[in-house]
């Protein structure tokens, strides 16, 4: 007899991989008649006026991966120093209000970043890390010009939204690390820090890297908190203090004020630059820490 | 100093620096919580501001009535379709979890929890807003959807996946068909697990701001009709937050705590409920 339960379930169940084939087919249909107009060109062009209908995405993608990997930079070390607290043994009571604490940080909507964001650390970090350090290095270009909306700023806020990922995966790597590989360390005369750094940290390499990987693809599509502090300005910026533009950023701004043909389906085509890279990146790192963590239960 | 002293201080010392680094990272927590209150909570005191809805800039007594409405009608409806989705979709992952086609629905999930929200906007306007012509929290409600289905088809399988195998083999021995082992014994013990899961979509999806600026649009009237334009809480700290206006930004910060309390409380919650899940599932 047929499993009609099995086949009920089946059919619901694929409503997921259904909704992401339409998304790509859609978002693809609609970008259509920019992507026939502009061809490669597109990804290449520093140009954006939606008046003489030239459109070119490189700024918005520049943008999008400088946030991105400055954000990593900023939150790859305090997330790996969290995970390896929250990863020890013993007094488990704090060490489950910070893992709490930590990942409330991941549940607090991107707006209420964005306006904390607006109001309070952008102010402050333009006075206390962008203008004394412009003063200092601002001989070097892409350290001058310091302004309160900026893509460093944009950076500093995607940083700690992307501090839970990091850590909360991270940790659970670090514990899934074989008790023995540990323990020899210490019986061989290892300190804490050596058994850490140079047996616990490289055994959990691949598995952090997933984490960061996984990480980099929230900061990619983060949009609200990105939007109302990087400065919305089409351009290459000569600085990382300047104001600058995200792919995600552009079309929160543009999208319902765009007109015509061409406009909105350049918008729509960023949207799909957007979602192929995340899509690769996710991809990439889900196969990493699966196939790290298959690994480590192989080994112990 | 011998070496063995130095590779103790050295120890030492880098064990306060991780410690330094972990307070560091709850910094931000505490002060997002700090200035969420202390701006929020004066605007908030009034009870206008929870009965009355926009006004304009000058008027006294504007209130966020209108985005309490609407993110509880988009977050309802979106609910109606993404959670009985989820929990069915779950559910076929935990019990023919090895099929070929489950790893495909699972790659598929984590793919679309992973997918930007304002590329999930971008979609929801394509596929109702542009054929309709018109904004509409119907839109809203399926963009939210989209993003709450993944986060309820993988908790599900999840909290499945915890019920003691025992439970569906003596089920399975008594000769029920395997929809009931599923439906009727399975999934009740697991219903906390799936709770979990349940609320946390729901706390996503209360403060998606992204996915309803071109599908839900705003509205600055109170409206209690899906197939109009609704606004949202995150909607109003977004655009209320960028205007000039001090009585705005004031209502803006009014709006977050709000949207705080709401996102934090539902998380908590679902914290409890999953320890529960955790705790029954050991009894079994």
């Amino acid at each position: 007899m047929p499993d009609r339960f099995r086949t009920l379930t089946a059919a619901v169940a694929s409503v997921a991989p259904l909704i992401v084939v339409v998304i790509v087919v859609i978002l693809f249909q609609q970008a259509a008649p920019a992507v026939r107009r502009y061809g490669l060109g597109f990804l290449t062009g520093t140009d954006w006026n939606p008046v003489t209908e030239s459109f070119g995405a490189l700024p918005a993608i520049f943008g999008t991966v400088a946030t991105s990997f400055l954000a990593l930079a900023l939150a790859l070390p305090v997330g790996v120093a969290v995970a390896v607290t929250l990863a020890e043994q013993g007094q488990q009571g704090i060490r489950g209000v910070i893992g709490t604490g930590v990942e409330l940080l991941a549940a607090i909507p991107s707006v209420v970043y964005g306006i904390w964001a607006l109001y309070v650390l952008a102010p402050w970090s333009y006075a206390h890390l962008e203008v004394p350090i412009s003063e200092h290095f601002g001989f070097i270009g892409w350290l001058s010009q310091p302004g309160v909306r900026s893509l460093f700023n944009a950076s500093l806020v995607l940083a700690v939204m992307i501090l839970p990922t990091l850590s909360a995966i991270s940790r659970d790597v670090i514990r899934a690390v074989p008790r023995g590989l540990k323990e020899n360390a210490v019986a061989l005369g290892a300190t804490w820090w050596e058994t850490t750094w140079r047996v616990i940290l490289p055994a959990a390499r691949a598995g952090i890297f997933g984490a960061t990987i996984l990480a980099l693809g929230r900061a990619l599509g983060e949009t609200i908190a990105v939007t109302m502090v990087i400065g919305n300005n089409h351009a290459m910026p000569p600085s990382i203090f300047a104001p600058a533009y995200t792919l995600s950023a552009v079309i929160a701004n543009e999208f319902t004020e765009a007109t015509g043909v061409y406009h909105p389906a350049a918008l729509i085509e960023l949207g799909l630059v957007l979602i192929l890279v995340t899509l690769i990146v996710n991809v990439v790192a889900l196969l990493l820490v699966r196939s790290t963590s298959r690994e480590v239960s192989r080994a112990a | 100093m011998n070496r063995n002293a130095r590779r103790r201080y050295a120890s030492s010392g880098w064990l306060a620096v991780m410690y330094a680094l972990t307070l560091l990272a709850l910094i931000p927590l505490g002060l997002i919580l700090w200035f969420t209150v202390s701006k929020g909570l004066p605007p908030a005191l009034h009870l206008e501001f929870f009965t009355n809805s926009f006004r304009p800039v000058g008027v006294p007594g504007s209130g966020v009535a209108d985005a309490i409405v609407g993110t509880a009608i988009l977050v309802s409806l979106a609910s109606l379709m993404a959670i009985p989705i989820g929990i069915l979709g779950g559910v076929y992952l935990a019990e023919y979890g090895v099929a070929r086609w489950a790893s495909w629905v699972r790659l598929a999930s984590d793919v679309l929890v992973g997918t930007p929200s304002i590329a999930i906007g971008l979609f929801a306007y394509a596929l109702l807003v542009a054929p309709l012509h018109h904004f509409s929290g119907y839109s809203g409600a399926v963009a939210l959807a989209v993003l709450m289905l993944p986060i309820v088809i993988r908790t599900t399988e999840g909290a499945v996946a915890l019920i003691p195998s025992g439970l569906r083999e003596s089920g399975l021995a008594l000769g029920l068909p395997r929809w009931r082992v599923s439906l009727q014994l399975i999934l009740p013990a697991a219903v906390p697990g799936v709770i979990t899961g349940a609320l946390l979509a729901v706390a996503r999806a209360s403060g998606e701001t992204a996915p309803l600026l071109f599908t839900a649009f705003g509205n600055q009237h109170l409206v209690f009709d899906p197939n109009s334009q609704l606004q949202a809480l995150p909607l109003t700290v977004y655009q209320y937050a960028l205007q000039p206006y001090k009585s705005l930004q004031d209502q803006a910060w009014g709006a977050a705590l709000v949207l705080v309390v709401i996102v934090l409380g539902i998380n908590l919650a679902s914290r409890w409920v999953l320890r529960r899940q955790i705790a029954l599932a050991g009894q079994l």
